[in-house]
């Protein structure tokens, strides 16, 4: 019978040695950069083509994500439904997303069906035709969802915290309404492609079990466009915050919870408190044994859930707690969130949780490196910001380092109430 | 192909090990045999609120949480229809403590008063957030309802409703113990950087003292067979009306599980599917369908579900999906067409299984099913599946006497 009141030794994660594995780089003959992880225990892989193509470079609400959506609805040679078929006729998955900066494309296949993919890729690069049927539908059935979504308060607490974070004409705080879906036209869209993916910025990630001509192949497709040969202008533009602080916002006068968003400026992984607040807010509220989950949570019972987070743009950032509580205790929600925020500046860590805190993202960190597609992810995350794995490494270091009173420090800089913007949305 | 071995403990806890040595992580899988179907109908949503209290503290271990996250770990848990699976992830050298920490909470819990009185409170909010806050959150407690006149599924997981989460005592969350977190009811998953016999010498150490306790058996109502369409309507304050319409389906473990998996891949899996493209490309009468199957252990649903345009009138819209199905039940799917899908089965197949913990997972729920050399074998079944099978399966399953359809109206 083994002794159940003593836990078995443990090795502490902050003595693992990580690594992050280098991916392999090679350069298409037009300058595009691919970064390769190949590796992995199934035949699948996953390509990522990334252009600057994200709402930072519109010219008008939403053209950035309209012209992202559609550019496989139709080619020159296939409708959009021919082109679905032989995306699934292949088991693959073609999917695009719109960020801020930056525009993706991602294919999702096995190994050996790549090569009949990849044509079916370049050609939405060459040949996208945007035709006016499909913008009336993407119009229309996005005008709904969006209908849909504004009976939601915590969608409508995401759009209003970004906005008073950055303001309303700033790209990481501008949000759709319904007459910007009216006013999207297939000429601006047609013109945005030419621009921005035809002779745009692309670089080139992909992981899995790679063919042994993955780089004749990816040449082939793709070497030979009219990527990065043009300059691309990066607008400027000014961050307006909101001046009032407080905000309660009413959605809808029978909901059962609000959604409470806590947030203030924070600065890009390019500054030096970066890393340190990382674990601060890991501690704070990043994860499920966090201060505000074992307070809100698990003693008070007031949400399901409550985390904080850094929102890390490129150009700028936030730190935010956001949750979900019961109507009646929205108010208890986040005079516990400040509470919380002063038993940090003013109280000290104990060094158990503090161990345990670093034990866990160590962990977690061994645990999020497993496999191909997470190691390309990081290397994404690197390149896109600017960065590369000196600044991995300076995070695992700071995470190993980190003492107390740094911590206490960092809480006494940015846990400030005054520079919080409180919004509850009910 | 994923390899593993498999042994039983003398109290008929069930032990598979799947080795892989390219990760530095160890995953510990712990599925049991219970889910909402298992509960009384008085008492529904307890089983998930259960799947709560097993980190509220065990016999001689407090906390659950913390002293996994020392070991640098992490864990979370779900409840289905079907059953419950706890898993959780550490650095393999530490595997000890995750054998320590599984193994107390299936020994006893500390049944905690606290515990009870908070996770009430956190699954009412879980509920709020999900069913009651949301547009379109009660359609599936209103379709289940409609759906199942005597079998289980006539609830959510969830819960039916709020007070029966409420009113939950400490002598019920006993009684649910006892009855259900036994080792002969449950299936331990190792997997990672491990050993056979380390993971053997282990289990034998933590959980082998854990007594048997009785073997549930489950008795289950049987859902008479539907022989008459079922209709409802409600109105509700969103945006746009919106269809759901469910026919009754075979068992995950039925050999005809495979052809009705095809069946909804052919009709609303992805962008080239036929509702799609017909109904909301082509006639622009849906903002977007679906359709999908629940997959459930016991005969389930299977589901097309879709929002309309603003202005479509719903009669309308549901006639178009109607004729679509009559050219399912009338016609044959072309080859090709059943390729595609057969494809997409494979792929969405290998990606699943790319990460340690989902390949846990997965055998763990084969394990259930009856054996978990299926999660190997079962790609097979799907390729043999034939056009004739689909036209036949169409036929049996949607049928208007076997349906149950719901007009969820804007109001205004």
């Amino acid at each position: 019978m083994p002794d159940r009141s003593q836990a078995p030794q443990i090795k502490d994660a902050i003595e693992y040695a990580i690594t992050l594995k280098k991916p392999e780089i090679f350069t298409l003959d037009n300058g595009v950069k691919v970064y390769n992880v190949n590796a992995g225990t199934e035949d699948v892989v996953q390509i990522e083509w990334i252009f600057k193509a994200g709402n930072w470079f519109e010219e008008s609400n939403n053209l950035a994500s309209a012209t992202n959506f559609l550019i496989k609805n139709g080619t020159l040679k296939k409708s959009a439904y021919e082109i679905n078929e032989y995306v699934d006729f292949y088991g693959a998955y073609l999917n695009r997303s719109c960020y801020n900066e930056t525009a993706v494309v991602t294919l999702h296949c096995l190994s050996r069906q790549l090569e009949s993919l990849l044509p079916m890729v370049q050609e939405l690069f060459l040949d996208a035709v945007f035709p006016e049927e499909e913008l009336h539908i993407f119009r229309q059935n996005m005008k709904q969802k969006l209908e849909v979504n504004l009976k939601k308060c915590d969608f409508v607490a995401g759009r209003k915290i970004d906005e008073f974070l950055f303001g309303a004409k700033h790209p990481y705080g501008v949000y759709s309404e319904m007459s910007d879906y009216d006013a999207l036209d297939v000429a601006s869209l047609r013109q945005y492609y030419a621009t921005y993916y035809q002779q745009g910025h692309c670089s080139i990630f992909s992981a899995g079990i790679l063919p042994a001509n993955y780089a004749q192949l990816m040449n082939g497709f793709f070497g030979s466009l009219p990527f990065n040969q043009l300059p691309i202008e990066s607008p400027e533009y000014l961050v307006d915050p909101a001046e009032q602080k407080k905000w309660n916002i009413i959605n809808d006068p029978e909901g059962v919870q609000g959604a409470i968003r806590i947030a203030r400026p924070f600065p890009t992984r390019h500054h030096p408190d970066f890393p340190k607040v990382q674990v601060l807010n890991t501690l704070f509220g990043g994860f499920f044994g966090s201060r505000l989950m074992n307070n809100i949570r698990e003693d008070k019972g007031y949400t399901y859930g409550i985390y904080s987070f850094l929102v890390n743009h490129i150009h700028g950032g936030a730190w935010m707690i956001s949750t979900e509580a019961g109507r009646d205790v929205c108010e208890a929600t986040v005079n516990e969130v400040y509470n919380e925020m002063q038993a940090l500046r003013e109280g000290d860590i104990d060094p158990e949780e503090l161990l345990l805190v670093k034990n866990y993202l160590i962990g977690t960190l061994l645990g999020d490196l497993d496999g191909p597609f997470n190691i390309i992810a990081r290397w994404k995350n690197l390149v896109l910001n600017g960065l590369d794995d000196s600044f991995f490494y300076h995070s695992v270091d700071t995470i190993k380092n980190i003492s107390a009173d740094e911590l206490k420090a960092m809480a006494n800089k940015y846990l400030k109430p005054e520079d919080f913007y409180e919004l509850v949305v009910v | 192909m994923v390899k593993f071995e498999k042994f039983m403990l003398d109290n008929g806890l069930k032990v598979l090990v799947h080795i892989d040595q390219s990760t530095p992580m160890a995953v510990v899988n712990v599925l049991y045999d219970v889910g909402a179907r298992d509960e009384d109908p008085q008492q529904t949503g307890f089983a998930h609120l259960f799947e709560h209290l097993m980190f509220g503290g065990s016999v001689n271990i407090p906390d659950y949480d913390e002293p996994l996250q020392v070991a640098g770990g992490e864990n979370n848990a779900y409840t289905t229809n079907d059953l419950t699976n706890y898993y959780c992830q550490l650095p393999s050298e530490n595997l000890e403590t995750a054998f320590w920490l599984e193994s107390d909470r299936m020994l006893s819990l500390a049944f905690s008063k606290k515990s009870l009185d908070v996770q009430r409170k956190v699954v009412c909010e879980e509920f709020k957030e999900h069913y009651i806050n949301k547009p379109y959150g009660d359609v599936w407690h209103i379709m289940r309802e409609l759906a199942f006149k005597e079998h289980a599924y006539r609830w959510m997981t969830i819960g039916k409703e709020l007070s029966h989460v409420e009113n939950a005592q400490l002598e019920d969350v006993k009684r649910f113990f006892f009855k259900h977190y036994t080792p002969s009811n449950a299936i331990l998953v190792v997997a990672g950087n491990v050993s056979v016999e380390q993971v053997r010498e282990l289990a034998e150490k933590w959980f082998g003292d854990i007594p048997s306790g009785e073997k549930y058996k489950r008795n289950l109502p049987v859902e008479p067979e539907q022989k008459e369409e079922r209709r409802m309507t409600v109105h509700r304050k969103v945006p746009a009306d919106a269809i759901y319409k469910t026919w009754h389906m075979c068992s995950r473990l039925d050999d005809d599980y495979y052809t009705t998996d095809l069946l909804t891949d052919i009709l609303g899996g992805g962008a080239s599917s036929r509702l799609y493209q017909a109904l909301v490309k082509e006639q622009q009468l849906f903002t977007g369908i679906n359709c999908y199957h629940f997959g459930s252990l016991d005969a389930g649903l299977l589901a097309i579900d879709g929002q309309l345009v603003k202005g479509v009138d719903i009669k309308k819209a549901e006639d178009a999906i109607e004729a679509e199905l009559d050219k399912i039940r009338h016609g044959l799917v072309d080859e090709r067409e059943l390729q595609k899908v057969q494809n997409k089965t494979e792929s969405v197949m290998a990606f699943e299984d790319m990460s340690v913990m989902n390949r846990a997972g997965s055998l763990a729920f084969y394990e259930l099913l009856g054996d978990g050399e299926i999660m190997n074998t079962e790609f097979k079944k799907y390729q043999d599946v034939t056009v004739h099978d689909l036209k036949r399966i169409a036929n049996a399953v949607l049928q208007p006497s076997n349906s149950n359809t719901l007009w969820y109206l804007a109001e205004n």
